[in-house]
């Protein structure tokens, strides 16, 4: 991202947290279904949706996406590739100038699809890796999974395609890894991409054990100003400029203003970490189409008005960080209006101490394919149709004395950042 | 698939013509405008709609100094708008003209 002055005095984050006209960064769900169970999937894919868009329906929002001059989708599921339109839908998308990055498992990348792949200018491709070893990553993506994804690094590669992406969701187990990310990358040819592990979807049921301590988040905070301006990080560790200087990218939450998430069945979210009805903003499918919810669903009007600093006020870092993650305040039941439970001053810590054992909201709607790892509370499903029991709280398995229990921008910076003004 | 960088591409001069690269496409917002570059990938954000305005004409103009004038940047800003197409061109969004 580059920074063009001259231009007002006023700073481009007020800009953007007024709203634009359109989303920067749109990211679009496909499909839930998925061959992979991550442990940690932030839309709780594994089942595709029988209401998922038709190939037509799909056309129809691309057509929209070209109107409203959004540059380029992230494209992601789910496994995206397993939709029969899937390239259907990649070349349309750039036949209408709408760039098309999708991340993938590696898993269809086949040397056909790689060799059809570094022909294209307009398609990007993102390899999901979380860990640089096999053990590190198939404990969160299963068994086999490193090696599918290094069998497409080394396709792509072969084929000529050059920047693609290695992403990484960092955690507990790979937070000291980076280095070795950064020169697999480099091996492939490959830029390296980092974000941070969200308490949504499945990843709630995993963050406690997952996230990276207080001290890995220092570790990770100084890798990154060290190395920061090499990856990309989907301005993802704005929560992290507490520690000092603030990273590369805006600092900003995009969610809403900048950012949203298209999911399979049409419906519109605030950003990629927010698949719950509280942060729903309404579906393609309704009369106005995405521009009209982008333009003016209350949710992210509400979004775009000035948000109070709340708890964090009194917080000398506040204008840095500006308070963290909404989704990953949500997802652990902390208020919207305080610390992130990643606060890198200890807030959120506290906060989740004081919250207690309550329950926190539960990701939905969840398209496992197995029952996850909480307990099933054979509940009818919300509609009291008979069929597959919705799957609630409790979470026995969870420590019931836990200290606790969302880009936003993400899949954006696309360039080694700013000679901003 | 997109080289990582711009090729390098000689400095902005001002008495040269120029325009948008064909691979960047323009979407003019309140603050000034989006720029992306199908190419790199890479987004600028032209933080005045006077830049908007001097970049959208710069293919209509014989030189950058001129499409500056006839978008109305005053002439004590003119340094400043300069500045500014130079980072375009050492970013790849905008690029010299074959007359």
């Amino acid at each position: 991202m580059t920074v063009v002055a001259p231009g007002t005095g006023t700073r481009l984050v007020d800009r953007f947290e007024r709203g634009l006209d359109a989303p920067i960064c749109l990211t679009w769900e496909l499909t839930y279904a998925c061959n992979l169970a991550c442990v940690h999937c932030l839309s709780s894919s594994g089942r595709r949706d029988p209401r998922e868009l038709s190939t037509a329906e799909c056309k129809a929002l691309i057509d929209e996406f070209e109107r409203m001059q959004i540059f380029y989708v992230n494209i992601g599921g789910g496994e995206p590739t397993i939709r029969s339109d899937f390239w259907e839908l990649v070349d349309y998308a750039t036949d209408h100038r709408v760039g098309v990055k999708f991340s993938t498992n590696g898993s269809r990348i086949t040397e056909a699809v790689a060799a059809r792949l570094a022909a294209s200018d307009y398609v990007d491709v993102q390899i999901s890796l979380d860990g640089a070893d096999a053990e590190v990553n198939d404990a969160v993506r299963g068994e086999g999974s490193f090696a599918t994804a290094v069998t497409a690094m080394e396709r792509l590669a072969a084929a000529g395609f050059t920047g693609s992406k290695l992403s990484v969701v960092v955690t507990r187990h790979n937070v000291g890894q980076l280095d070795r990310f950064l020169e697999m990358a480099d091996h492939y040819g490959a830029q390296l991409r980092l974000t941070r592990l969200r308490p949504s979807g499945r990843g709630a049921d995993v963050w406690d054990e997952l996230h990276p301590t207080a001290a890995q988040q220092r570790q990770l905070y100084d890798w990154l100003v060290r190395r920061g301006e090499e990856v990309l990080t989907g301005d993802s560790f704005f929560h992290l400029a507490g520690f000092g200087d603030a990273l590369p990218g805006l600092n900003l939450c995009g969610a809403g203003r900048v950012v949203c998430l298209v999911d399979p069945v049409g419906d519109v979210y605030a950003c990629p970490f927010a698949i719950h009805d509280e942060f729903l903003a309404g579906n393609v499918r309704a009369s106005g189409g995405f521009t009209s919810v982008w333009r003016q669903s209350d949710l992210f009007l509400e979004l775009r008005q000035p948000q109070s600093a709340g708890a964090c006020g009194s917080c000398g870092h506040y204008d840095a960080c500006r308070g963290g993650c909404m989704a990953a305040k949500f997802f652990t039941g902390l208020p919207l209006d305080g610390p992130d439970p990643e606060c890198v001053l200890g807030h959120g810590e506290h906060a989740l101490d004081a919250r207690g054992d309550i329950e926190t909201p539960r990701p939905a709607p969840d398209h496992s394919s197995r029952p996850r790892q909480v307990a099933v509370a054979l509940t009818s499903s919300r509609h009291g149709a008979p069929g597959p029991a919705a799957i609630r709280m409790p979470t026995p398995d969870r420590r019931p004395d836990r200290s606790c229990d969302e880009h936003p921008l993400s899949g954006y910076a696309p360039g080694p950042v700013p000679t901003a003004t | 698939m997109p080289p990582l960088s711009p090729p390098s591409a000689a400095p902005f001069d001002p008495s040269r013509p120029y325009a948008l690269h064909p691979q960047v496409a323009l979407r003019p917002e309140s603050f000034g405008a989006l720029a992306y570059h199908f190419g790199t990938r890479r987004l600028s954000f032209l933080k005045s709609r006077t830049l908007l305005a001097v970049v959208q004409s710069l293919a209509d103009q014989p030189s950058g100094l001129e499409a500056c004038r006839s978008a109305g940047v005053p002439a004590e800003e003119l340094g400043d708008y300069e500045r500014a197409l130079g980072l375009l061109v050492d970013s790849g969004m905008i690029c010299e003209r074959v007359a």
